[in-house]
């Protein structure tokens, strides 16, 4: 059974992101959202963290959360997918349910 | 209370401003100062859109000594002093004009 | 004036939109500065994504207030200190920040620079001078 995680506070404050991918399982997804994308990024100092966790699990940025606070897709750590909001609708109907790591 | 302006109502918030600021058209200006006894005249209509300007750069009505400094920066001082935008706004040129420009009270404004 | 001015730092530590703390912080700054203090801003931790540039919020339906960064100038707050570790640590340089600056009314309006890079030795020692921290 899949399970799309959401995390939605800056890695650097909290450790939000660093517990969840704890968590994750082969074949689930994470979606960074609000300050959460800040781990999205290239070039940060938990770029390796989430690299790693890319190897088994999908990982999702939002767009529009990432628009806002001023970084373009190209920012993006490769292998990371933007999504819209429609993506994000998507991934919560694709996957059996949605944890929150607030 | 709402405001009416050429048959359309605009809503305001308790202290007269206008709660959106994307609904402002010139006439809303022209009603307000009715209502205060002012007559618009050309300079009333500089800072006016001096500040509707102001606003669209910076997302905030500037404070009264900040508004001064920048129309002396613009129009010259002559202009840009408290005794012109007082005699043009006698209630107060921040508070009064970004009233009449339909923007929120200044901030900065104590 | 009689009053002694005091130097007023206000620290921001939190990102923008997430919380409130980047625009409420934003907006005591610009209350307070009707009362001719000596304000400093600091920048450290995830307080720097407050500064990006190219902030576009239209899709999250809140407001965009980092163009009223550019106002502090007018507000005469010229010292804004932004901490290079903590840029360091979010692979983020100056080139990623607004250009802030103030008019030196003094020099026919001459722009000068608002933004300061300093580490976080020369933070401590911007703290430490300071007489009233407000944190954000």
């Amino acid at each position: 059974m899949s399970t799309l995680h959401t995390v939605n506070k800056s890695p650097f404050e909290k450790n939000s992101l660093d517990t969840c991918l704890g968590y994750v399982a082969g074949g689930s997804a994470v979606l960074l959202l609000e300050d959460g994308v800040y781990a999205a990024l290239k070039g940060t100092s938990v770029e390796p963290k989430i690299k790693s966790a890319l190897d088994s699990a999908k990982v999702y940025v939002l767009g529009p959360d990432l628009k806002a606070r001023g970084f373009s897709e190209d920012r993006v750590i490769e292998g990371i997918s933007v999504v819209d909001y429609a993506g994000f609708v998507d991934l919560a109907a694709e996957n059996a349910k949605v944890q929150a790591w607030l | 209370m709402p405001i009416e302006v050429n048959g359309k109502s605009f809503e305001t918030d308790e202290e007269g401003y206008l709660a959106n600021i994307n609904d402002w058209e010139p006439g809303v200006a022209e009603v307000m100062a009715k209502e205060d006894d002012l007559e618009l005249t050309d300079e009333h209509w500089d800072i006016i859109n001096f500040l509707r300007e102001y606003y669209e750069e910076y997302q905030i009505a500037p404070a009264v000594r900040v508004l001064t400094k920048a129309v002396g920066k613009k129009m010259g001082k002559d202009k840009g002093n408290s005794k012109y935008l007082y005699g043009l706004f006698p209630y107060g040129p921040a508070k009064q004009a970004c009233r009449y420009a339909g923007l929120p009270k200044p901030t900065g404004c104590v | 004036m009689s009053e002694t001015v005091k130097k007023f730092l206000y620290l921001n530590r939190r990102a923008p939109y997430g919380t409130i703390y980047a625009w409420e912080s934003l907006e005591v700054v610009l209350i307070g500065a009707a009362f001719d203090q000596d304000v400093s801003l600091a920048f450290i931790d995830d307080g720097v994504y407050q500064l990006t540039k190219n902030q576009d919020t239209a899709a999250i339906g809140m407001k965009n207030f980092s163009p009223t960064y550019a106002a502090l100038g007018d507000y005469e707050v010229k010292k804004i200190y932004v901490e290079k570790e903590s840029l360091e640590e979010r692979g983020l340089t100056l080139d990623d920040l607004q250009h802030l600056v103030w008019e030196d009314e003094d020099e026919d309006w001459a722009e000068k620079d608002s933004i300061h890079l300093v580490s976080r030795a020369e933070m401590a020692a911007v703290m430490e001078d300071s007489d009233v921290v407000f944190s954000f």
